[in-house]
């Protein structure tokens, strides 16, 4: 074990009345391996995140972002500091769908009720609705196998969002999809997002991505990973990425994450 | 309905996302949703059954045209037909369902047994880490070593007779079952266990819902070859051991007639021993491991 400040998952943290924020992380550091000998790959991250709101992490590789959110997912803990998320464990989406193959596709959204406690017989309408709402309606019974890489990405968010959180965490989610696909995902979750009233935490390394989906945009510094700089974004919403607003702001963005990569040439 | 924008586009709408984004993405499914489709019974008969039966009736040729050119005398090695004979002298005498039946029953209690001790073993051995460090190695070890070379032991151990058997089955099975469902977990993709625990998988819970069936695959493979491994061991068993209490099996036919010096009824149990085991194989193991990977899409057919 390391000495620690506090670390806790705990729902409803003591100093944070519930309503204010849906993910608080205060002062977070992460180092693998024994602290003191390795670098940290997160460093003193401090990041409130308000119910219903939309924010993409940001940064180029080894900037700690899938570690961020694996610590918010409850998968790993922070070498010191707090992250509270009041409304219980958040559900997390990945790069790859994560579908379990040997279940329907109906099915893979009944075992996320189950185990988030939803009685049997709730579990085949509830599921149904879920399907409904990403639009997939009527695909119950298809296999994963069987459904293109978009309708698996939809498939797993409805999985997500059958456990019952109204926090997302979403690491990567859309970077293996071709383009055609990915923006009509991000019109899906922008929408189900503001149907939901989501609280979501979006990490990518696209800028565009970034900019087209979020309220608010943090960009990551890479080794330790540290929050560089921040944009609050007021383009109305659904945005579409080619829009001069969204290649506006992404140039200024690329502009300050292509200085903090190069704080990493060699001299 | 999507309309073909022909007509000239609302300019208004061009920062924010298209209205139709529904019917592209509806647009989207139908054209990448992926088609599996079962092959004909027709074509799955003309390209899974005809080349092997056309194999068999190629060593048949081979053999009685090694017959006709009398390459060696008819004592070493008799023609198909006379095998055939002593298949039909066997069906007359009404002990060929018999001679079989000892075998096969001995064969797959055997296996069950071996399946309900080799199982926990597997779990056990994969999942806590000392009794892997423990364990792990002996089980390799075993399934390399011919399980023939219990007979002697287990015959001075438990006497000539049943026990002796299913102890030389158990011995020969008992690790490649472990060891296939140890693989199994090991190749389980960590992405599915952090799936299922974001899910709140953990625990019992998380080998019910995802560790066990994540593993099937590999469990079955290793099924499939405990129940080689039994009926070998089994084979090798009954050719060495011989008591009036054991009945005829399979193997002691086969090692009677080599004692009258019978060439065609010695064949004609190698050729059951194969027939048996290589039944089994196909119409319990493959069709299940076939249905299991059919419906994981690990086994689409390609075109």
């Amino acid at each position: 074990m390391t000495p620690t400040l506090t670390t806790s998952h705990d729902a409803g943290g003591v100093e944070v009345p519930a309503g204010q924020v849906a993910v608080r992380l205060s002062h977070v550091h992460k180092t693998f391996g024994r602290p003191g000998t390795a670098a940290p790959v997160l460093d003193d991250i401090s990041l409130d995140v308000a119910p219903g709101e939309f924010v993409t992490l940001l940064g180029a590789s080894g900037c700690g972002k899938s570690t961020l959110l694996n610590l918010v997912a409850g998968l790993d803990r922070p070498t010191a500091g707090t992250i509270e998320v009041p409304g219980g464990r958040p559900a997390l989406m990945f790069q790859d769908h994560a579908l379990f193959p040997w279940l329907t596709a109906g099915r893979n959204i009944e075992l996320a009720l189950r185990l988030a406690g939803v009685p049997r017989e709730e579990r085949r309408p509830e599921a149904e609705r879920l399907l409904e709402l990403v639009r997939l309606g009527g695909s119950y019974k298809k296999r994963v196998h069987e459904l293109s890489g978009g309708m698996r990405q939809r498939v797993a968010l409805a999985r997500s969002l059958a456990q019952g959180g109204n926090v997302l965490l979403m690491d990567e989610p859309f970077a293996a999809l071709d383009a055609i696909t990915r923006d009509v995902l991000h019109d899906e979750i922008t929408r189900i997002w503001a149907e939901r009233q989501l609280t979501v935490l979006f990490v990518t390394h696209n800028v565009r991505e970034a900019v087209r989906l979020a309220q608010r945009v943090v960009l990551l510094s890479s080794r330790p990973g540290r929050i560089a700089r921040e944009w609050r974004i007021d383009l109305p919403q659904p945005r579409r990425i080619e829009s001069a607003g969204v290649a506006d702001l992404s140039i200024e963005i690329t502009e300050e994450l292509r200085g903090e990569i190069r704080r990493h040439v060699q001299h | 309905m999507s309309s073909t924008d022909t007509s000239p586009a609302p300019a208004l709408a061009k920062d924010t996302a298209p209205s139709d984004s529904a019917s592209v993405e509806a647009g989207l499914d139908a054209l990448e949703t992926v088609r599996t489709e079962r092959t004909p019974v027709g074509r799955a008969l003309r390209q899974k059954v005809l080349p092997p039966v056309l194999g068999i009736l190629l060593v048949l040729g081979v053999w009685q045209l090694a017959v006709t050119l009398e390459l060696t005398t008819t004592d070493k090695l008799p023609s198909p037909g006379e095998v055939w004979h002593a298949l039909t002298k066997l069906w007359y005498a009404g002990t060929l369902f018999s001679i079989i039946w000892t075998s096969l029953w001995r064969g797959l209690s055997g296996f069950l047994a071996a399946v309900a001790i080799g199982t926990p073993i597997g779990l056990l051995v994969a999942r806590v880490k000392p009794v892997r460090a423990a364990l792990g190695p002996v089980l390799s070890g075993l399934q390399s070593l011919p399980s023939v070379a219990w007979v002697p032991a287990a015959v001075i151990w438990l006497g000539i007779n049943n026990s002796a058997m299913y102890a030389v089955i158990l011995l020969g099975a008992v690790p490649s079952i472990a060891n296939g469902l140890i693989s199994g977990i090991d190749q389980v993709p960590p992405l599915y266990l952090r799936a299922g625990r974001t899910l709140g998988a953990t625990g019992l819970a998380g080998a019910r819902h995802v560790l066990l069936p994540a593993a099937l695959p590999g469990y079955l493979s290793g099924l499939k070859q405990g129940w080689a491994f039994s009926w070998r061991s089994l084979m090798a068993a009954e050719l060495i051991a011989a008591s009036p209490d054991l009945g005829v099996g399979l193997g002691r036919y086969l090692e009677n007639q080599r004692e009258f010096s019978d060439m065609s009824g010695v064949l004609l149990g190698i050729a059951l021993i194969l027939i048996v085991g290589v039944a089994i194989d196909l119409l319990v193991f493959s069709p299940i491991e076939r249905r299991v990977l059919r419906s994981r899409g690990l086994l689409v057919t390609t075109r």
